[in-house]
Order: C-alpha cells, then sequence, then structure tokens
C-alpha cells in the first residue's frame, strides 16, 4: 500500500472539520497506514494548526511560506506535485478549494482522481472500491478506481464521522521549498465578502425555505403568507438565487448562509448535499415534496408528499384559521 | 477573443425522476427527458456576452454521438457561432480523464484564448474542466461568477463558501469553470431552434484529432462506474399520511411541540 496523505485545510488558527474526517476516510483505505497531513500557509496561525493536528496525526509536514499564505489552488498544486513521492495516495475535500486542486493535481501527478467520495469500502490490491452520488443525489454508484499509479480522491465534506481519538502524539516537520518553484499565472486578488441583504435568516428560529418546485417568481408569494402566519422567515436552494428571484442573502447552503434555526421548513428542495450542508444544530425538518424519491425524504424529520402549489396556501389558512 | 466552451447533453433532473434499471446497470433511459447541462448553459452565454463586449467567435464542442449533438444546436440557436461534435466508437466508456484527453486534441487543433467549461455535470464530479487546464499547461480557475477582461489578462471571481468571493487576476489562454447565477442565460424561442436544425456539425475523431485510442474510452478509464443502486438509509422521515386536512393538523401539532408555531 503507497503513503496516505490528507491535505488540510484551515481558518484562522483551526484546522477544517474535514481534517479528522478525512483521516477517518485514510483508515477505511487502509486501516492500519500511518496516514501523513500536509498543511500549508503563513505564520502564528499554520503553527497553531500544525501543532493541533499532531495530535491525530502521527506526521504534519508544515510548509510556511508566504506565496502560501492564501490557499491559490495553483499554487498548492505545484508544490504539490513538487513534493509528493510517486503512487501517493492523497485526500481532499470536495469543497470549493478541493474542486480547484484536485482534478488538476491528479493530471500532473499522473495518478486517478475519484471526486466527491460518500464512502470508502475496500482495497483488493490496486483496486479501490469506492461509493459516489450522481444526477443530484437521486441514484447511489460503486466506483473501481485501479489507484496503481496513486490517486487524488476528494471526500465529501460530512460523510465520515471524524476521528477523534487523538491517538498520535505525532510530529510536525518544517518544511520549505524556494519561492521560485511556487510561480503561477494565476495571482490571488482579494476575498469580496457577501453582501448583508435585507433579512438576516441567520437569526430566525423558524425558516420556510423554497426551492425550484415554486416553479414561478409570483408563487413566492404563497411561501411569504405562509412564513406570515408562522412568524417565520423565508430563506431559499440557489436555483432561487441564480434566477434572481431573491436575494442571495436568503440562500441556505454552502455557498451561501449556515442556518440554526428550530425548525426548517422545505418546501419544493431535493435536498442536495450543498444545501444541507448549510443547515447546522439539529432543527426539526419538515419537507414537502411532490416526488416521494426526493432524498430530502431521507434526512429530514417529517415528510410530505403533496404540490406545494396546493399545500401551502391550505396550510397558511388554517394556522390563520387557529 | 476565440472562446471554446465544452458542453454535454444530459439527463434534465428537474423534469424527470432517476430511477435504477432492473439489474443496476443502468438508470432507466426510456422517456427521459434531455437537456444542456444547467452549468454548461451559463458558460455558453457568458462566452456569448464577452464576445458581444470585445469581438470573437464562440465554438461549442461536445464529445458525444449524433443524439447527443443536440446540445450544440442548442447552444448556437442561443448564439454560438460554431459547433464541434467529437465522435468515436473509440471513445465509448471514457472517465473524466478521457473525455478531458479528447478535448485537449480539440484545442490543439484550434487556436483558443479562452476555454469554459460548466463547473459540473450530471454525474457531479466537477473535474473535467480542472484535468484539461492540467494537460495543456494552461492556468485555471474553478467555479468563477465574475469575469472581466483586461487585455491579455482576466480578472475573474470564484464562487468560495459563505457566498463569498475569491477575486484572481488569470494570464490567457486559460481554463474556466462556470458556476450557475453569473449571468442570466437568454431564453432560446422554438424559431431559434429551427433557425440551425439543419446546420452542418463538423465531426472529429480519433483519427483527424491525433489521439492514442488506448488513452481514451473503456480501455483507458482508471476510474469505472460498476453499478447504480439507492442506498438503504435507514428510516428516513415520518411520513404524514391522510387528507389535506388531516396532514395539516398533525403539522401543526408537531410545530407547536417544536417551537415552530406559539
Ligand atoms: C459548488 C456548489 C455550491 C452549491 N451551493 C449551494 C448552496 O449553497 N445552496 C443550495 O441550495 N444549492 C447549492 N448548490 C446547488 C445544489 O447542488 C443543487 O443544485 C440545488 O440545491 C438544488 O436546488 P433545489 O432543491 O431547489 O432544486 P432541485 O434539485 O431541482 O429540486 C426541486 C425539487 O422540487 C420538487 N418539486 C417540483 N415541483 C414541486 C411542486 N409543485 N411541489 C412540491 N415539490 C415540487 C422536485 O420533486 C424536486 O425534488 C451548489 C452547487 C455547487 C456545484
Ligand atoms: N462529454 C463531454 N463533452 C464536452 N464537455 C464535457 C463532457 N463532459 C463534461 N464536459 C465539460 O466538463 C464540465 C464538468 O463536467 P464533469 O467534470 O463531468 O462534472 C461540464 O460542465 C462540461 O463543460
Amino acid at each position: 500500500m503507497a503513503d496516505i496523505y490528507v491535505y488540510i485545510t484551515h481558518k484562522n488558527g483551526v484546522a477544517d472539520d474535514s481534517a479528522l474526517e478525512l483521516l477517518a476516510a485514510a483508515h477505511k483505505i487502509d486501516a492500519s497506514a500511518a496516514v501523513t497531513a500536509i498543511v500549508t500557509g503563513s505564520g502564528a496561525d499554520l503553527d497553531k494548526v500544525a501543532d493541533a493536528l499532531a495530535a491525530s496525526y502521527p506526521k504534519v509536514l508544515k510548509f510556511n511560506q508566504v506565496a502560501l499564505a492564501y490557499p491559490n489552488a495553483e499554487v498548492v498544486r505545484k508544490l504539490l506535485v513538487n513534493i509528493l513521492p510517486a503512487n501517493a495516495v492523497v485526500l481532499v475535500p470536495h469543497d470549493t478549494f478541493g474542486m480547484d486542486l484536485s482534478p488538476g493535481l491528479s493530471i500532473k501527478l499522473d495518478s486517478t482522481f475519484v471526486a466527491d467520495v460518500v464512502d470508502i469500502e475496500a482495497l483488493d490490491g490496486s483496486d479501490l472500491k469506492l461509493i459516489r452520488q450522481e444526477y443530484a443525489g437521486m441514484v447511489s454508484t460503486h466506483i473501481s478506481a485501479d489507484i496503481a499509479k496513486g490517486a487524488v480522491i476528494n471526500v465529501r465534506p460530512g460523510s465520515f464521522a471524524p476521528d477523534e481519538s487523538q491517538s498520535a502524539s505525532g510530529s510536525v516537520e518544517d518544511k520549505s521549498v524556494d519561492d521560485s518553484d511556487l510561480k503561477v499565472q494565476r495571482t490571488f486578488l482579494e476575498v469580496v465578502e457577501a453582501e448583508m441583504g435585507d433579512v438576516d435568516i441567520t437569526k430566525s428560529d423558524v425558516l420556510v425555505s423554497i426551492g425550484r418546485g415554486i416553479e414561478d417568481e409570483e408563487n413566492i408569494e404563497i411561501a411569504d403568507d405562509l412564513a406570515e402566519a408562522l412568524g417565520a422567515v423565508v430563506s431559499c436552494s440557489r436555483p432561487i438565487v441564480d434566477a434572481k428571484w431573491l436575494e442571495k442573502s436568503r440562500q441556505v447552503g454552502t455557498s451561501g448562509k449556515t442556518v440554526k434555526p428550530k425548525v426548517y421548513i422545505a418546501c419544493g428542495i431535493s435536498g442536495s448535499f450543498q444545501h444541507m450542508g448549510g443547515i447546522k444544530g439539529s432543527p426539526f425538518i419538515v419537507a414537502i415534496n411532490k416526488n416521494i424519491k426526493a432524498p430530502i425524504f431521507q434526512v429530514a424529520d417529517v415528510g410530505i408528499e403533496a404540490d406545494i402549489l396546493d399545500f401551502l396556501p391550505e396550510m397558511t389558512e388554517a394556522i390563520k384559521a387557529m | 477573443m476565440e472562446i471554446l466552451v465544452c458542453v454535454k447533453w444530459v439527463p434534465d433532473t428537474a423534469e424527470n425522476e432517476i430511477e435504477v434499471n432492473r439489474d443496476g446497470s443502468d438508470i432507466e433511459r426510456d422517456d427521459l427527458v434531455y437537456s444542456v447541462n444547467e452549468w454548461d448553459n451559463y458558460a455558453v452565454e457568458e462566452a456569448i456576452q464577452i464576445c458581444d463586449k470585445v469581438g470573437g467567435n464562440v465554438t461549442v464542442v461536445t464529445v458525444g454521438d449524433e443524439e447527443t449533438e443536440e446540445v450544440l444546436r442548442r447552444e448556437m440557436a442561443m448564439g454560438a457561432d460554431n459547433g464541434l461534435l467529437l465522435h468515436d466508437d473509440a471513445f465509448d466508456g471514457s472517465d473524466g480523464r478521457g473525455i478531458a484527453t479528447v478535448l485537449k486534441a480539440a484545442v490543439q487543433k484550434g487556436q483558443y484564448d479562452l476555454i469554459l467549461t460548466g463547473a459540473q455535470a450530471d454525474d457531479g464530479a466537477a473535474q473535467v474542466g480542472g484535468m484539461l487546464a492540467a494537460m495543456l499547461d494552461y492556468p485555471y480557475a474553478s467555479l468563477v461568477n465574475k469575469i472581466e477582461v483586461d487585455g491579455d489578462t482576466l480578472k475573474v471571481g470564484r464562487e468560495i463558501e459563505g457566498g463569498n468571493q475569491e477575486m484572481n487576476a488569470i494570464a490567457m489562454p486559460c481554463v474556466l469553470s462556470i458556476q450557475t447565477g453569473i449571468n442570466e442565460p437568454r431564453y432560446v424561442g422554438i424559431r431559434g431552434i429551427r433557425k440551425v436544425a439543419s446546420v452542418e456539425i463538423p465531426q472529429q475523431g480519433v483519427d483527424t484529432l491525433g489521439i492514442d485510442a488506448a488513452m481514451v474510452g473503456a480501455i483507458g478509464a482508471r476510474v469505472k462506474r460498476l453499478d447504480y443502486f439507492v442506498p438503504d438509509l435507514g428510516e428516513g422521515a415520518e411520513m404524514l399520511e391522510g387528507s389535506n386536512e388531516e396532514i395539516i393538523a398533525k403539522l401543526i401539532e408537531l410545530l407547536k411541540a417544536k417551537g415552530g408555531l406559539k
């Protein structure tokens, strides 16, 4: 078995949740593997992350360079290509950074790429069996990946239970490379923060959230009415924002807001992982969807198979009549 | 500016229930409604808007067959200038790397300043754009939701977590994968589609592209799909049954108990 490496993403001196999820994933590939963490950045924040990781990883490789202060995927890819041994297996979170980094990394390493893995079943020789989802999560697939020449595997955030055993007491190795080896054709300029918007959906205990099932901009009214009757706020999935029917600040999900309501009423939302990734704190989830097979019914507490265009107005009337 | 946009014809998840066939070897393909991959539609719209501003041509390309060629006509009806079909039996069963290998050969036969892909397609891999860029040794940025042309350089915004935007300067030629919401793709009426219905679309295969057939298709694939299945995820939601009136009465009780209704 080749060596397994995990690329750690971090922010403000704290490793992302994926750091321990990927460790668990690595052990699912090979239970006895000594897994190495790779962490890049600069300054005191980086030291903090690396030291904390050593509790979980037997070996932490720390790259402290100005060129890596912001994780520009093009720069990180160059670094990894320079330092990884042949046939390495690299695990990366399937988030906006991993999507930027990994496909190209696999080409440069001449290794196999598997995207957005949700589970790992078995390694048999160089044949790694994994599970993915397709068609917006409506069906799953078993995948066979030939990792004889190594692999880059992007793992879906939240799909492995974090390995919190902290059983490593590992070492941190300070590494560095020549800055001239990190020159790329893409320069990071700045991060523009998302706009605040007129309502703060993160403050509401109850959210009436609408998805593509609302079908038409005019129909949003029926969600407004229900929210008003409930004393709730209207939030939405991404396609509603893409269509410019509601402001970006109302979008729930990994590329929108993270919400922690008491009750989340999902109306005409299929339940993609990017959407569900924005719902934290285990709220009571009610899903209303006309397709009994919609993935949202797997994660909701209560499901109603109905057309929201009929159901929501009826519900509003019933609440008003109370 | 010469822009190449990679596009794919996919089963439309908003129009179909995707179901696994009897033996799990495929999804049920009968009566499936196909459409342009949602992300690719934004990519083509962006390419057209860039050329409207700075001049140039938009070429749309797909790795597919005579049936999936329809995706090229849809995008030409939208305003793309040229279509290119990359078709060969040797391409069947390609993994992402195989598709990128075919596209790379097509890019090298042309003269493109900018190559756009969608952020992801029906199997949610989000891989072809990044692979293509690495094969070409071009710089790459994914999940792009803003493009400004500035001479030989582009200023691009990438969507990152929380809806924040990471701004980058990137040199051309480059590959960008486009995120939904970057623009509002124009509506294409039936008239537009009729206009391009009989346009001749050039085809290229292994020989014209100069591809080693062992690198693509099922033979070249290092990643293989073994089956399709519907996972058993345990209990799932408690489904409320009965008439709407009964369901609503139950729901109101539940909402009261959970703090959703005072
Ligand atoms: C990098 C990246 C980041 C992303 N970030 C986010 C994010 O932050 N938030 C987000 O939401 N998405 C995000 N997405 C998009 C995500 O993958 C899905 O495409 C999106 O969540 C789907 O939204 P939806 O459920 O509203 O639409 P669909 O998946 O189209 O589902 C619509 C649902 O409505 C049902 N329906 C249709 N009509 C009716 C009716 N009349 N009555 C009842 N039910 C009906 C259908 O059965 C279906 O289940 C992201 C994607 C990428 C690639
Ligand atoms: N068969 C194909 N032909 C042309 N472009 C493709 C094909 N498959 C994928 N792409 C492009 O790659 C993008 C990402 O797809 P994927 O990596 O399959 O998720 C798509 O949005 C397309 O732009």
